[in-house]
C-alpha cells in the first residue's frame, strides 16, 4: 500500500508517500494565497492509496478530499520517530510557529508547548530579519556563525525586532554581530519552550529553520543536549501524516 | 421578537450599536448552538431565553421596577443573591463576555487589561447592555487587582456603584471581613429597597437560590453518563442563563430538562457517540456570549463534561445552610457558604486543584483543559501549579491562554486537536 501525507504549512506545502515502510516520494512547494490549489498541484500525478492531511490548511483539504486529518503536533511526533526511532524530544520551527514536543518511551505524545499566537521567533522572523540586514537566508546563518560577539536583540516580535535592527545598524553596529544577536534571540525563545516540556536525550530538530546551522549550533550549546537534524527536516510532518494513514 | 425599541431608548441604549451587537449575537447563536445535532427538547426554553435576552427579560425587569422592586447588577459569584431576594430585589449578572467596543474601553483602561473587564467597560461606554442600564445598584467586588482598580473608573459612569471588599486568605480574620461586608451589604440593600430583611425573608431567599443550585447540580450529576446526554456548550449556556433568568422559572426549566436527560441516559441516547473523548474545562469564568473555547473543543471530537468555573461548578457547588433562627445565625451560614468558594484570588488556594482532580474522576474525564483569560493573573499564575498537580496524578492537562478575539482560533484548534489526539491514545 502507498500511504501519503500532506502537510499544508503557512510557508510551504509538503507531500510524502511511503511504501512498505520506505519513503518513496517527497515533494514540497511554496504555499500560495490559494493553498488548496497549491496542494492539488503538488499531489499532481503522485500515486497513493490513502492520504492524511496535517498543517494549518488541513481542514481545507479535508473538505475537498474527504481524508482524515491530524494535528501538526501528532504528525511531527510520528514523523520524528520514523527518522529517529528512539527520539523523545522534538523541536519544530516552521514558518509561522514553533513547537516543542516530548514523547514517552513508546512514542506517545507526552507534553507540548507552542509559541503564542504571533510569529515571534519563527522562520518568518528570521526571513524578515535577514532581509532587513540585506542577507539571503544562507548568507544570514554564515554571517552569524562568523561573528565574534553578538549584539543583544531584545525582541522576538518581528515588527519590534525589525525596528530594533534598523536602529542598531543606524548606530553603526556590525551586521554580522546583529545577525548573531538575532539567532540568539530565536534560540533563547525555543529553549524556553524546550525547558517547559523537559524532554530527555537528543533533540530532534525539524522544520525549515533546522537548515540553519547557526540555530542548530547555538541550540546545542544552550541546551547541553545533542541536536539531530534529519536529511530533510521540512518533510517530517508529511511523513508523520503518511504514517497515520496506514 | 417583539419591538422593544421604545424600551431600549428609554434605557438610554445606543440603538445602532445595540442592533449591531444583537445581530452578531443572533448569528453566532445560530451557528454555534442551533446547528448542534440531537439537542434535548428542553433546550428550547433556553433558546427562547437567549432570543429574548435583551427583550422580554428586560421587559420583566422594567415591569418589576415599576412596582417598586430593585434590580441589583453584579459581576461576581461572591455577591449573595439570597440577600437581594430577601429585599424582593432582582439579581442580574452583568454583560462581560463579548469583544464589543474595546476601543472605547481602551480609552479609559490600559490595553493589558483582561477581556472580561474590557468587555464590561465596552458595554457601558457603548451603551448596549440593558441589564447594566436597568440596574438600580451595580455591585463591584475586590477580587483581582484589575477589577478592583477599574471600579474606581466605573464609579462615575453608573448610577450607584457599591464596592464590596473581599478577603484574600482563608483565615478567621478573612472570614470575619467577609461577614462584616455582608452585614454592610444588607444595610445597603435595605436602604435601597426601603425594606427590612427578616430571618423569614432571608430563609425564603436561601430556599430559592438553593433550589436553583440544586437543579444545576442535578444537571452536573447527569453529565457523568456516557454517551453524554447534553453537549458542554448547552450545559455552559444553562450556567450562563443562571445569572439572568427569573430564579424560580429557571429552576423549573432546568429540572424539566433533567427529567428528559435522565430518560436519555436510561435509553443510552447521547449527543455524541459513546466513548467520545471527555474533557473537563477549568479556570476563568465564561460570560455570555463567550463560547469560543467550548466550540473549538466540541468541534474537535471531544465533549466537555464539566466546567470548574464561576460560571459552572465553582459558582454552584455549595448550598447555603438554612440554619438557626436569628439574622446572626443566618449571616453566619451565608458567610460559611461563600467563604468556601475557591477563587484563585485567594492565597494559598489548595482546595481548587484538589477539586479539579475530584471532578475529573467523578465525571470520568480523560483530561483537563485549563482556560485562562489573557492578563488574568490569579488564574494564569495558579495554572502552573494546577497543571503540575494534575499531571503528577496522571491527568493530562493542556493550559491555554486566550481572550475574546477570534484571531488565535487556528492556533488554539491545533493545540486542542493535538491534546485530544493525546487523550485518544490512552
Amino acid at each position: 500500500m502507498r500511504a501519503a501525507g500532506i502537510d499544508i504549512g503557512s510557508r510551504t506545502v509538503k507531500l510524502a508517500v511511503l511504501e512498505d515502510g520506505r519513503l518513496v516520494l517527497s515533494r514540497k512547494t511554496i504555499t500560495s494565497y490559494n493553498p488548496l490549489a497549491t496542494a492539488q498541484e503538488l499531489m499532481g500525478d503522485a500515486v497513493f492509496d490513502v492520504i492524511t492531511a496535517t498543517g494549518y490548511g488541513r481542514h481545507l483539504i479535508k473538505g475537498h478530499l474527504d481524508c482524515p486529518v491530524i494535528s501538526e503536533i501528532t504528525a511531527f511526533a510520528r514523523g520524528a520517530r520514523f527518522f529517529s526511532s528512539e527520539c523523545r524530544t522534538i523541536l519544530d520551527i516552521g514558518g509561522q510557529d514553533t513547537k516543542a514536543i516530548s514523547l514517552d518511551q513508546e512514542g506517545n505524545l507526552r507534553k507540548f508547548e507552542m509559541n503564542d499566537k504571533c510569529a515571534a521567533g519563527t522562520g518568518r522572523f528570521l526571513e524578515v530579519m535577514a532581509t532587513a540586514l540585506g542577507f539571503t537566508i544562507e548568507e544570514f546563518s554564515k554571517a552569524a556563525l562568523s561573528a565574534g560577539k553578538a549584539v543583544k536583540i531584545n525582541s522576538t516580535c518581528t515588527v519590534f525586532a525589525e525596528s530594533e535592527v534598523v536602529s542598531l545598524t543606524a548606530q553603526g553596529a556590525a551586521r554580522d554581530e546583529v545577525a548573531l544577536g538575532i539567532h540568539k534571540a530565536i534560540v533563547s525563545r525555543s529553549v524556553g519552550l524546550l525547558k517547559k516540556i523537559a524532554g530527555p536525550g537528543k533533540i530532534f530538530f525539524a522544520g525549515g529553520v533546522a537548515y540553519n546551522d547557526c540555530v542548530r549550533v547555538l541550540l546545542e550549546k544552550e541546551m547541553g543536549q545533542p541536536v539531530f537534524v534529519p536529511p530533510d527536516p521540512q518533510i517530517v510532518g508529511a511523513v508523520g501524516a503518511a504514517l497515520s494513514s496506514i | 421578537m417583539a419591538d422593544y425599541t421604545k424600551m431600549w431608548s428609554e434605557l438610554g441604549l445606543d440603538l445602532e450599536g445595540h442592533d449591531a451587537l444583537l445581530s452578531i449575537l443572533g448569528s453566532a447563536y445560530g451557528d454555534i448552538f442551533l446547528s448542534q445535532k440531537n439537542r434535548p427538547e428542553g433546550m428550547k426554553y433556553f433558546d427562547f431565553v437567549m432570543s429574548e435576552v435583551h427583550g422580554l427579560r428586560i421587559q420583566e425587569l422594567m415591569d418589576a421596577k415599576a412596582q417598586g422592586r430593585k434590580v441589583i447588577g453584579s459581576y461576581c459569584v461572591y455577591v449573595p443573591e439570597e440577600l437581594i431576594l430577601a429585599v424582593d430585589g432582582i439579581s442580574v449578572g452583568l454583560c462581560a463576555g463579548a469583544e464589543f467596543n474595546f476601543e472605547g474601553a481602551e480609552e479609559v483602561l490600559p490595553r493589558n487589561t483582561c477581556a472580561l473587564i474590557k468587555s464590561a467597560f465596552g458595554f457601558k461606554i457603548g451603551m448596549v447592555c440593558p441589564y447594566l442600564e436597568a440596574s438600580d445598584v451595580v455591585v463591584g467586588e475586590n477580587t483581582c487587582d484589575g477589577k478592583k482598580k477599574s471600579y474606581e473608573i466605573l464609579a462615575p459612569m453608573v448610577k450607584d456603584l457599591y464596592v464590596m471588599d473581599l478577603p484574600q486568605m482563608k483565615t478567621d480574620m478573612g472570614r470575619a471581613l467577609l461577614k462584616e461586608e455582608y452585614r454592610r451589604f444588607i444595610a445597603k440593600l435595605e436602604s435601597v429597597a426601603g425594606k427590612r430583611i427578616t430571618p423569614e425573608l432571608l430563609k425564603k431567599g436561601i430556599e430559592i437560590v438553593n433550589a436553583k443550585r440544586m437543579a444545576v447540580k442535578r444537571l452536573a450529576e447527569i453529565r457523568t453518563a456516557d454517551p453524554a446526554p447534553i453537549s458542554g456548550l448547552d450545559a455552559l449556556l444553562i450556567n450562563q442563563v443562571f445569572f439572568y433568568d427569573d430564579p424560580v422559572r429557571f429552576t423549573h426549566s432546568v429540572n424539566q430538562l433533567c427529567d428528559e436527560l435522565e430518560d436519555r441516559v436510561k435509553k443510552g441516547i447521547g449527543v455524541f457517540a459513546p466513548g467520545t473523548t471527555r474533557v473537563l474545562v477549568s479556570g476563568c469564568p465564561m460570560a455570555v456570549p463567550n463560547w469560543k473555547l467550548p466550540m473549538l473543543i466540541e468541534s474537535s471530537n471531544a465533549v466537555i463534561v464539566g466546567e470548574e468555573s464561576c460560571v459552572g461548578e465553582r459558582g454552584t457547588r455549595w448550598l447555603t445552610e438554612s440554619r438557626g433562627e436569628t439574622m446572626e445565625d443566618l449571616l453566619d451560614a451565608l458567610t460559611d457558604r461563600y467563604f468556601s468558594i475557591d477563587c484563585a484570588v485567594f492565597t494559598p488556594n489548595p482546595s481548587r486543584g484538589e477539586y479539579v482532580k475530584e471532578m475529573t474522576k467523578k465525571l470520568n474525564a480523560q483530561g483537563v483543559i485549563h482556560y485562562s483569560l489573557q492578563f488574568c493573573q490569579p488564574y494564569i499564575v495558579e495554572s502552573g501549579p494546577v497543571e503540575n498537580e494534575l499531571e503528577n496524578s496522571s491527568i493530562p492537562t493542556l493550559r491555554l491562554e486566550t481572550d475574546y478575539s477570534q484571531e488565535d482560533a487556528g492556533q488554539l484548534k491545533t493545540r486542542i486537536e493535538a491534546f485530544i489526539e493525546r487523550l485518544e491514545k490512552k
